[in-house]
């Protein structure tokens, strides 16, 4: 069967008085049901930019796409890159759904959330405001939130930031979306409350057999719930793997420099944690060559200076395995050695 | 929101009587004489004295804050004999210049002034908001630029330069008929007359309000638009109609409320200018009168008071709606 989303070549950059922004640089990924496909990488490297592509809600006339969002549906294929405006809308919060960052800011202060979550209901559902209510109701029981029932009348100030984030995601979940887009919602939440949220996640994609993108920028929260990982870096995926391939043979030195800057259990308690020296490049001037190069460490053992002239091109080790690296499969060895724990 | 009520209404008949002890002390101890003011052509000490009897002056300063409060809630009489005359409760006072009651005189005054003000208000909130989410939805084009020009134009003529312009044009097209000009009709009398006395004050009030209505609900607009939860909106797939309809008015213009209310307010105090320019016989109008010519102390009193309380009322009645609309203010 086809995976439900296919992302291809899709290239999304913004005009701005400074230059132009190239947020994402030619993407591609898919993603089935029932799977679960992280998106990691540092602030700034596009992951928003990109899933926000794939949902039709960046501003066409500032925003420049394209390439191809597919999501096979039933009905047959639909490109929401090239679809009309109109048709992407509709396929918002039915076939595909999102939830935000900041549970806070992203419902509106002055409905009850009983009311936001009926209003997506009706959208696409016949009903009565009472169907509507009870439908919310049955949702919120769904996520986890005590007492909903009465609750589904209260305002969203009412409810704390992991409550908020529960009633984002029955929000989202409301219509049967076959895919859910999460984009890191776990982020603005308190460490405890973090867990809870992603088993709330892996136990709703279960339920609802749906094709997950999650993004985050802890590549620690992944291992838990993803089945593959894409990581992001400077507008580009320059690594794509399963996640025990991406944890234990990771062919990016960009990887390697983010498994080694979360803990560890299998590593023991006096290994130092190592943050990746340098910030990432700015997104209108990329350098030459690898986008990576000023923060790499290993630029050095590959011959002619290549990294700085060449971009390296998606190299596909196996179908499930790829990295955008000039470096071979036997310095990657060495590498991963010498950085300890990988093999 | 009971208690909120309660806690509020309480608040606003303290403030409207700290105000009413204030204005009473200013004019109180304002140097001029009311008794010397209207003692007429013979005067001496003697009939001064008299007058400040008659007038009610001759006490102390709080005896007479008594005696008109008191003649808020029963009829008050003044003078004995046959010069003995009264004002029914709920009384201001008596205006000698006028020889009237001052609530007789508000009576009369202040459906002038309602009159223009609910025209003008109408008008300049629909102006204003409809011109603002056009500019906002079209930033940067024509139509924002046209609303730019509609606000510098609007806030920096004075309201008076406006009128006279309007009165011009409008003369000059025969628009003012001279017999009818500012002629008071009861709009349920006489709909058409009303609307023909009315509608040039309300177009000129209206422009020069709109213009910060239209830059209010630009910006608000804007602003709104660029919130996660709009974001979340469009997420759920509901239409840009909807969007705006629904999401994005309700968070732009709930904060206009509180503007529009007070401004409302000031406007029923009554519109100096444009009732005197457009020669309306509303509270503006009264107010200036009483004070340039007349030295009219129970008149100016109770204007004073009547626009200092409708300012705290419209205040409770603006916070009672914005805990309405914005949950988030609700208290219990
Ligand atoms: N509408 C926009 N206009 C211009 N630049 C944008 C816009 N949206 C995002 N960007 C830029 O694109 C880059 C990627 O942003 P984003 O996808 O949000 O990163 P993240 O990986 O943290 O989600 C950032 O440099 C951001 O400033
Ligand atoms: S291509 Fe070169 S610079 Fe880029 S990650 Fe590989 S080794 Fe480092
Ligand atoms: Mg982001």
């Amino acid at each position: 069967m086809k995976p439900f989303l296919e992302v291809k070549n899709l290239f999304v950059s913004f005009p701005t008085e400074d230059g132009v922004v190239r947020a994402s640089d030619d993407i591609s990924f898919s993603v089935s049901r029932g799977e679960t496909l992280a998106v990691v990488g540092e602030s700034g490297s596009g992951k928003s930019v990109t899933t926000l592509a794939v949902m039709g809600l960046h501003n066409r006339k500032r925003t420049n796409i394209s390439g191809h969002a597919i999501l096979n549906l039933p009905t047959g294929p639909v490109d929401t890159i090239s679809a009309p405006e109109e048709t992407v809308r509709k396929l918002r919060g039915k076939s595909m759904a999102m939830i935000f960052q900041d549970p806070m800011s992203a419902l509106h202060p002055y409905y009850s959330i009983g009311n936001q979550i009926t209003e997506a209901w009706s959208l696409y559902n016949d009903g009565s405001k009472a169907d509507g209510t009870k439908r919310a109701i049955e949702l919120l029981d769904l996520v986890g939130i005590p007492g909903a029932a009465k609750r589904v009348e209260e305002y969203p100030h009412q409810f704390s930031g992991g409550m908020r984030q529960r009633v984002m995601i029955a929000m989202a979940l409301v219509n049967n979306p076959s895919l859910l887009i999460a984009d890191e919602p776990t982020t603005a939440l308190d460490v405890t409350i973090q867990s809870q949220i992603l088993q709330l996640l892996r136990d709703m994609q279960k339920e609802f057999n749906m094709a997950v993108v999650l993004i985050t920028h802890d590549l620690g929260v992944v291992a838990e719930v993803a089945d593959r990982v894409c990581v992001m870096y400077a507008g580009k995926i320059v690594e794509q793997a399963k996640i025990d391939e991406l944890y234990y043979r990771p062919d990016h030195p960009y990887t390697l420099g983010l498994l080694n800057s979360i803990p560890r259990v299998d590593r023991g308690g006096d290994q130092r944690l190592q943050a990746i020296p340098g910030q990432p490049p700015s997104l209108i001037s990329l350098p030459q060559g690898c986008s990576f190069r000023p923060r790499c460490a290993h630029s050095k053992l590959v011959p002619n200076n290549r990294c700085a002239t060449d971009v390296p091109e998606l190299y596909e080790k196996t179908e499930a395995h790829g990295s955008r690296c000039h470096l071979t499969e036997s310095q990657l060895v060495q590498i991963r050695t010498s950085a300890g724990g990988h093999s | 929101m009971l208690k909120f009520l309660a806690k509020r209404l309480t608040a606003t008949v303290v403030v409207i009587g700290l105000i009413s002890i204030s204005v009473f002390l200013i004019f109180s101890y304002l140097p001029m004489d009311p008794a010397a003011l209207t003692c007429g052509k013979a005067c001496n000490p003697v009939v001064i004295a008299a007058n400040r009897h008659r007038l009610g002056l001759d006490v102390s300063v709080p005896v007479q804050y008594g005696r008109f409060v008191k003649g808020l809630f029963v009829d008050r009489t003044w003078g004995e004999g046959a010069a003995k005359f009264s004002c029914p409760a709920p009384g201001f006072g008596y205006s000698f210049n006028r020889h009237e009651c001052v609530t007789q005189l508000i009576k009369e005054a202040f459906p002038v002034t309602f009159s223009l003000a609910i025209g003008s208000f109408i008008l300049w909130m629909l102006l204003g908001i409809s011109f603002g989410i056009v500019a906002a939805r079209k930033q940067g084009k024509w139509q924002d630029k046209a609303a730019t020009a509609f606000v510098v134009a609007g806030v920096s003529l004075p309201v008076f330069v406006t009128a006279l312009l309007t009165l011009l044009a409008a003369s000059k097209l025969g628009l003012v008929n001279p017999i009818e000009f500012g002629r008071w009709v009861s709009p349920f009398t006489d709909p058409i007359g009303w609307l023909k006395t009315f509608y040039l004050p309300w177009i000129v009030l209206a422009l020069f309000s709109s213009a910060s209505y239209t830059r209010f609900t630009r910006s608000n607009v804007i602003e709104t638009s660029s919130e996660d939860y709009i974001r979340t909106a469009r997420a759920k797939g509901l239409s840009e109609k909807v969007i705006l309809r629904k999401h994005t008015l309700r968070a732009a213009l709930a904060p206009l409320l509180t503007l529009a209310g007070i401004d409302f307010a000031v406007l029923l105090g009554g519109a100096i200018f444009t009732e005197t320019i457009f020669n309306l016989p509303g509270l503006g109008r009264l107010s200036i009168n009483a004070v340039l010519t007349d030295y009219d102390l129970p008149v100016i009193l109770a204007t004073t008071m009547l626009a200092a309380t409708l300012v705290v009322v419209m205040n409770l009645i603006v916070d009672v709606l914005y805990a309405y609309l914005d949950p988030r203010v609700r208290v219990g």
